[in-house]
């Protein structure tokens, strides 16, 4: 029994790749990808007039549940959402509970991930001991276990001296830390962005220069140490323009956002709605706007999920105790879509943020279409249209800022090694 | 009808004519508690809640007084004899008063938007008695009513609001009133205690009392907590009594015949001179609090004409 699977007539497109054709996965590999191909006998066909085939979505920043906050989310059912969302790679972060801070978690992580067969894990490690901000963690050791970078997650590493350390010993492993950009004392407190809105609402503000501030002194520390900062969910349109000076430079500096920071801006909180409650905070509308100009002019390196699972109990409090955080699995290919659609990006490129461009950063060789790749693929249809319903979405985290949102792009299979997980 | 909602969450969304309807039949409680009359009958056999999360001798009982003479049965919550010191949530309390059938439920909370929340969960009409730094819409109906009956109007003044406008519902609450009925509002303080982008509002800001105070109509000053000497918002108390107290000298650049207010309680010495707080003909403070009562009944009033459950 052949196991051939051959895609015939559809748009394949990845990383320096554009062409309308058919594509073969034989051996859980892509054994050929061509405008023709032959059909070879027994072969599964999947014929998809209008649909583009891309590398299975490389997602290099997503919170799981596990271990510790299984009620918000589980690696199964994460997996189950990355497949529905066309993702079949994931970075996740370091911040859970016990925190990824000793090597054999980053190994059963990844072993995790494995058992799933939909998902690759890439675990991150922690950049201090239980990402509490005051002691190193073994990078070394946890480097050599398979921790793809260091972060401590949704917790920014607010000292000067610790974060010159982290990027100066990491280097030695050639390892990026991942940096969540926001000053901790000038944000302290704050669950919104400073603005017109926080004082109606009377909720304390963030002011968008906490990102800047950080952002600018961890360039200025990239420098001294000669190492590699990555910043997360860049926000901000002052904050990436530091970033495109740094990268002009020729710092070792890149950054990613993830959707709601291109597509929500902050009066999506509205009448205190928690669900749109994140971290950063979603910001003014000029902002947003610099985000999309960072996206096309190649400033931002990747588009991420962002995803923190949540559950209702977290999130139906008063907006300040509420926890902050999105759930993004889902909706990840279709927000990124919808800037395709309205001519902000071309769809290779915007692929590419999802695919070639994180993995290269998490060091990964997933996310590429070429003979010989490993064949985790997405197939999804453009222009077919879904509405994003909190309570109807894949996976346990319900939790979505785009609740309501209308979105073009629909997964219609996704691949795993050859092997069809989703569709 | 003029009020169309159901709660009462905030003055920011009302229209001038809602407003006035309010206030109107505030009003005419003010008489009607001044003549010693009773309205026991009105709100017979409704069941109002005081769920205060913070501690508030003054607007609790002036809800609750408001609620008696109307007839209504009162139960006062308070958050150390409620459960919620063992861990149950807002949403639970929510739950817990609702199969009680509550008709009117007051409600101040520490956090913005905790009122809101729980008007998506009850039946209950919800009246918002002060959550976080968010609202207080019943005192800025009590100012109001205290400013039209000591200017006669309320369009066209000139109210400078003082002091801690950052972290002061009152001065959210009065800015939205009191712009909406057409002052001209002026907010007063030191640059650290002034909200982000205040002025969109539809104010204008002042760091300075002699030129914010000038010509006003009302002056109208805040309570400055001592957390912010502590946070370091503002460097001592003396500090700011010497350049945002209210005392004699600043209060003569207002208007000769401008009013003092404050929504108690008051500081005296940090924000307020005893002497201008004291002041029978400028001071309104007590005024405010007799209107305080009336509000409350207006608002009840009005609150339990839409939502008449038992009714046949």
């Amino acid at each position: 029994m052949s196991t051939d699977t051959l895609f015939s007539g559809v748009r394949i497109v990845g990383a320096g790749v554009d062409v309308q054709g058919d594509l073969l996965i034989r051996d859980g590999i892509i054994a050929d990808f061509g405008p023709s191909l032959g059909r070879p006998d027994g072969a599964t066909v999947i014929e998809a007039d209008a649909a583009v085939l891309c590398p299975g979505l490389v997602d290099m920043r997503a919170a799981l549940g596990e271990p510790g906050f299984e009620y918000r989310e589980t690696i199964a059912s994460a997996a189950a959402a990355a497949a529905a969302g066309g993702i079949t790679t994931l970075a996740a972060l370091p911040d859970t509970n016990p925190a990824i801070d000793d090597p054999a978690l980053v190994q059963l992580l990844r072993t995790r991930g494995e058992d799933t067969g939909s998902l690759t894990i890439l675990p991150y490690g922690a950049v201090t001991r239980g990402c509490r901000g005051e002691e190193l963690a073994e990078l070394g050791l946890l480097r050599e276990a398979g921790a793809v970078a260091f972060t401590d997650g949704s917790k920014a590493i607010g000292s000067s001296r610790l974060m010159r350390l982290a990027l100066s010993y990491a280097r030695g492993f050639g390892a990026r830390i991942v940096q969540h950009p926001e000053d901790p004392s000038l944000a302290g407190g704050g669950c919104a962005t400073e603005s017109e809105q926080a004082t109606r609402l009377g909720l304390p503000g963030i002011p968008a220069a906490a990102e800047a501030i950080m952002v600018a002194r961890d360039i200025r520390l990239a420098e001294l140490t000669g190492g590699a900062v990555h910043f997360a969910h860049v926000s901000t349109g002052e904050a990436l323009a530091l970033i495109r000076q740094a990268k002009v430079a020729g710092l070792s500096v890149t950054c990613d956002t993830a959707p709601p920071y291109f597509d929500l801006n902050e009066t999506s909180i509205g009448d205190f709605r928690t669900y749109a409650k994140l971290s950063p905070p979603l910001r003014k509308e000029h902002d947003r706007k610099a985000v999309i100009a960072a996206l096309a002019d190649g400033t931002i390196d990747a588009i991420a999920s962002d995803h923190q699972p949540r559950d209702a109990d977290d999130k139906r409090l008063p907006f300040a105790l509420a926890s902050a955080g999105g759930s993004g699995l889902a909706t990840l290919l279709g927000v990124t879509l919808a800037y395709v659609h309205n001519g902000s990006m071309a769809l290779p490129a915007a692929i590419e943020l999802l695919t070639a461009r994180p993995a290269d950063l998490l060091g990964s060789e997933a996310g590429r279409i070429a003979k010989g790749a490993v064949a985790d693929l997405c197939l999804f249809d453009p222009d077919r249209i879904w509405k994003v319903e909190a309570g109807e979405l894949p996976g346990k985290a319900q939790n979505t800022p785009f609740d309501g949102r209308a979105l073009e792009g629909v997964v219609l299979g996704t691949w795993k090694r050859g092997k069809r997980v989703f569709g | 009808m003029f009020y169309r909602q159901k709660h009462l969450l905030a003055i920011e969304g009302l229209e001038p004519p809602e407003i006035g309807q309010l206030l109107d039949l505030a009003e005419s409680y003010v008489l009607l508690n001044r003549s010693g009359k009773t309205q026991r009958d009105l709100l017979r056999g409704r069941t109002l809640i005081n769920l205060f999360f913070e501690d508030s001798t003054r607007t609790r009982t002036s809800f609750e007084l408001a609620g008696k003479r109307l007839g209504a049965d009162v139960i006062n919550m308070g958050v150390s004899t409620s459960s919620v010191n063992k861990g149950e949530t807002l949403i639970d309390t929510a739950a817990t008063l609702n199969a009680m059938h509550c008709d009117l439920l007051v409600v101040r909370h520490d956090q913005s938007g905790a009122p809101n929340l729980l008007a998506q969960i009850v039946d209950a009409a919800v009246i918002n008695a002060g959550d976080g730094t968010h609202e207080h819409p019943t005192q800025a109906l009590l100012d109001a009513l205290t400013i039209k009956r000591r200017k006669g109007r309320i369009a066209g003044l000139i109210v400078a609001i003082c002091g801690d406008i950052a972290h002061s519902r009152v001065a959210r609450s009065n800015i939205h009133l009191l712009t909406t009925m057409g002052c001209q509002v002026r907010v007063v303080g030191p640059p650290t205690l002034i909200p982000a982008q205040v002025a969109d509002l539809g104010v204008t800001v002042f760091h300075d009392m002699e030129a914010g105070l000038r010509d006003a109509d009302v002056v109208m000053m805040l309570r400055l907590q001592r957390e912010r000497m502590s946070k370091g918002q503002v460097p001592s108390a003396r500090e700011y009594f010497r350049f945002y107290g209210l005392d004699a000298a600043k209060l003569a650049f207002a208007k000769p015949d401008a009013i003092v207010m404050h929504p108690g309680p008051m500081n005296r010495g940090v924000e307020i001179d005893s002497a201008i707080a004291d002041d029978p003909v400028r001071s309104v403070i007590k005024e405010q609090v007799e209107m305080g009562v009336a509000v409350r009944m207006g608002v009840l009033d009005m609150l339990s004409r839409g939502n008449r459950r038992n009714e046949h």
